[in-house]
């Protein structure tokens, strides 16, 4: 339970996905204009985090890893498929984020209506996949284990996706030097928050 | 424009060519990878026991420099069943204990040990292998031929945080561990801990701990489970080994002892024999004096 | 679509090569790629193989793309391009692991995140797709030199202030050191690669008026 806890404090403040990895930045600096849109993809990258994170922790255990296929027969003890690894997870990805764009569309039209327009912006989401390589590196023990980190992974990138959104709307009445404004500043704004989440760094658990 | 069956057969050809073209590649490259990995794992051994070695002697240093290969079982007896201790992936060893301490299996995990010889010193290499905060750590620990003393060790780790916990592969924070002891003056397996806030703030002794990095607790502990876990499954060995030292030791000492008794004895026996000469020569003495004086007692009668 | 006797390096092919060095750079322009580029910052050494790797990936990407767009049915269009970068991206992390071991460790999962590189997408996407393969080729060659040079940039800075050393080779004289000199290990952390970026981003477009966003 610790470790849970663990990783999942961890993943939010201090290994967050954007301040210490930079994934998710193109979409992250793109839609973080207004606070509501921001809300709105980072519920939508955390809720896929969670789903492909578990479904490719199966794959690369019990299919791709070396000695991954004991379950079906000791013979293929050495057999070691991970060279497909970065193929097979964006497959996954790419089908689940379809996937949900459908039953999203079916059933809750209100959502998709609000979330709809970044679904397809996710399957290339340098978030989504840093999940699973992520997870397929730090070789989790147990699936609770990486759907946690998932969770919280998901968490932190809304939680910095939604703050930048908050200062670059404020951020719009000040005077910024010309050349600076918009991109620029977003930028230094990032990394100056980022600096901000390094004070989490000493956390003791 | 394109029918369904178009679509699906188009997928199935694309799906089959990369499948194809991937697995040829993969193949193709598998052994310089195999080797490089290799390569990266001499390197490390070499490394925990002070020997500097580069990419291209590596391989050379080590037919040079490690003696010996050892498989020890969980009854610190040495295995011989045709494996070189270098194949062993220490991961699949872990799971065999698991599965015997739970009764999944009884396949009899082993651990493997090298013995490098450098300049007349003999070392003794154990791999480790644990777990910090973001994944797997591993790396090796050397101790010198008293199974207690340590005299170099490697870490790496895969993701720790950078700056904080993936510190433990630099030198400057290896080289605390040279030195620290294992064993405490009772012979008991203590291991060596990262010491949280340091060593001299703790109740644990300076040559069982080592002052943690700041900011990683985890890996700390992480790396000090990792110690402890990995020799343990080698302390019986070890005591095996110690007890034999001490009893060479002993049988030496009581080579000595008796040998001082002998020369004890020896030189008794001799006084012995020097005061029975003596005696015999007065005896002598006495005697021929006794027979001179019989004689001029003699002389004087007649 | 008829011009086939343009010569292969005409003033406008051309264009499309140096265009994204400058005034149409992925990274600081059209802001694409900056997610996987930043972590590998930390050294040149890295950063030059990442740059190394992405342009391979786009220019072949963008090739192959171009060479199927009119075979490519819309339906399955992105899992096809994914496939195809995947493939790619796949080929070059086996020969970075068996050819520079070393530094396809220090890169981690950053080489398989050049598949969600948003260059690659972006410029398969907005380029590729409409356009012929020689055409397609110079454009990814260019998007990743583009995004090469301000790697390199971010990494230099990085290096030479956070270690002192460039290419892992000391640069800062030992004196330095002697007189008090500390190497500034703020630079090393990923924040300050975020705030060199927005820095370039400032000077190039001081320099370059038409570039400056309006809010």
């Amino acid at each position: 339970m610790e470790n849970l806890l663990n990783i999942f404090v961890s993943s939010i403040f201090i290994d967050n996905m954007i301040f210490a990895y930079f994934l998710g930045m193109c979409s992250y600096l793109a839609i973080s204009k207004t606070v509501k849109t921001s809300v709105g993809l980072g519920l939508v990258v955390m809720f896929v985090l969670v789903i492909t994170v578990p479904i490719n922790y199966l794959i690369d255990n019990y299919l791709l890893k070396k000695g991954a296929l004991t379950w079906i027969s000791q013979d293929l003890a050495d057999i070691n498929l991970s060279f497909l690894s970065f193929i097979m997870f964006i497959a996954v990805i790419a089908s689940i984020t379809q996937l949900v764009e459908m039953i999203v569309e079916k059933y809750t039209p209100t959502l998709y209506n609000a979330l709809g327009i970044f679904l397809p912006l996710i399957a290339v989401h340098c978030a989504i996949m840093g999940g699973s390589l992520f997870m397929q590196e730090r070789e989790y023990a147990n699936i609770t284990e990486a759907t946690v980190f998932a969770f919280g992974s998901g968490i932190g990138w809304l939680i910095a996706i939604v703050g930048i959104a908050a200062i670059r709307e404020k951020v719009r009445y000040s005077n910024i030097p010309a050349p600076l404004r918009g991109l620029g500043i977003a930028f230094i704004m990032t990394g100056l928050m980022a600096i901000g989440f390094m004070s989490f760094m000493g956390i003791k658990l | 424009m394109f029918s369904n069956r178009y679509i699906f057969i188009y997928a199935t050809i694309l799906v089959v060519v990369i499948a194809a073209l991937l697995s040829t590649t993969a193949k193709i490259l598998q052994p310089l990878q195999e080797r490089n990995t290799r390569i990266a794992k001499i390197q490390d051994i070499l490394a925990s026991a002070g020997i500097e070695s580069t990419r291209g002697n590596a391989e050379q240093l080590f037919d040079k420099h490690i003696v010996d290969q050892r498989l020890i079982n969980r009854h610190g007896k040495v295995v011989s069943d045709g494996r070189h201790a270098f194949d062993i992936d220490l991961r699949d060893e872990r799971r065999r204990l698991q599965d015997i301490e739970v009764g999944r299996s009884n396949v009899e995990p082993v651990f493997p040990l090298f013995v490098s010889e450098n300049n007349g010193q003999r070392l003794y290499i154990v791999p480790v292998l644990g777990r910090g905060l973001w994944g797997p750590l591993w790396g090796y620990v050397a101790l010198k031929d008293d199974f207690n003393t340590i005299a170099g060790v490697v870490f790496d780790h895969q993701g720790e945080t950078p700056g904080l916990g993936a510190e433990i592969s630099e030198y400057w924070f290896q080289d605390r561990f040279i030195g620290k002891k294992i064993f405490d003056n009772d012979g008991k397996f203590v291991s060596v801990t990262v010491v949280k806030g340091g060593v001299a703030n703790s109740y644990i002794p300076t040559e069982h701990g080592v002052d943690a990095l700041s900011g990683s607790t985890i890996t700390s502990e992480g790396l000090s489970n990792m110690i402890k876990q990995s020799l343990a499954n080698y302390v019986q060995y070890f005591e095996n080994y110690r007890q034999e030292i001490l009893r060479a030791e002993a049988a030496k000492i009581e080579a000595i002892r008796l040998a001082e008794e002998q020369r004890v004895q020896d030189s008794i026996a001799l006084e012995q024999a020097q005061q029975r000469e003596r005696y015999r020569r007065w005896q002598q003495q006495q005697q021929q004096l006794q027979e001179q004086q019989d004689i001029e007692v003699q002389k004087t009668i007649e | 679509m008829e011009d086939k006797k343009q010569p292969l390096f005409s003033p406008t092919n051309l264009k499309l090569l140096t265009k994204p060095l400058g005034k149409n750079n992925p990274i600081t322009v059209q802001v694409l790629g900056i997610c996987s580029a930043l972590a590998v910052t930390v050294k040149l050494e890295p950063a030059f193989v990442m740059a190394v790797s992405v342009t391979i990936v786009v220019a072949l990407s963008n090739l192959f793309i171009s060479l199927l767009r009119t075979t490519i049915p819309p339906r399955i269009r992105m899992i096809v391009q994914l496939m195809i970068v995947a493939f790619l991206v796949i080929i070059v992390d086996q020969i970075l692991q068996a050819f520079v071991y070393d530094i396809s460790k220090k890169l981690s999962i950053f080489v398989g995140l050049i598949i969600t590189n948003c260059i690659v997408m972006g410029r398969l996407e907005a380029f590729a797709m409409a356009n012929k393969p020689w055409q397609s080729f110079l454009d990814g060659l260019g998007n990743g030199a583009g995004y090469g040079v301000i790697l390199l940039i971010v990494a230099f800075f990085r290096e030479l202030i956070g270690s002192g050393t460039l290419w892992g080779y000391q640069v800062v004289p030992q004196e330095f050191y002697d007189a008090g000199y500390v190497n500034n290990g703020m630079f090393i952390l990923p924040p300050m690669a975020l705030i060199i970026v927005g820095v370039i981003i400032w000077i190039q477009r001081a320099r370059n008026k038409e570039l400056v966003e309006k809010n």
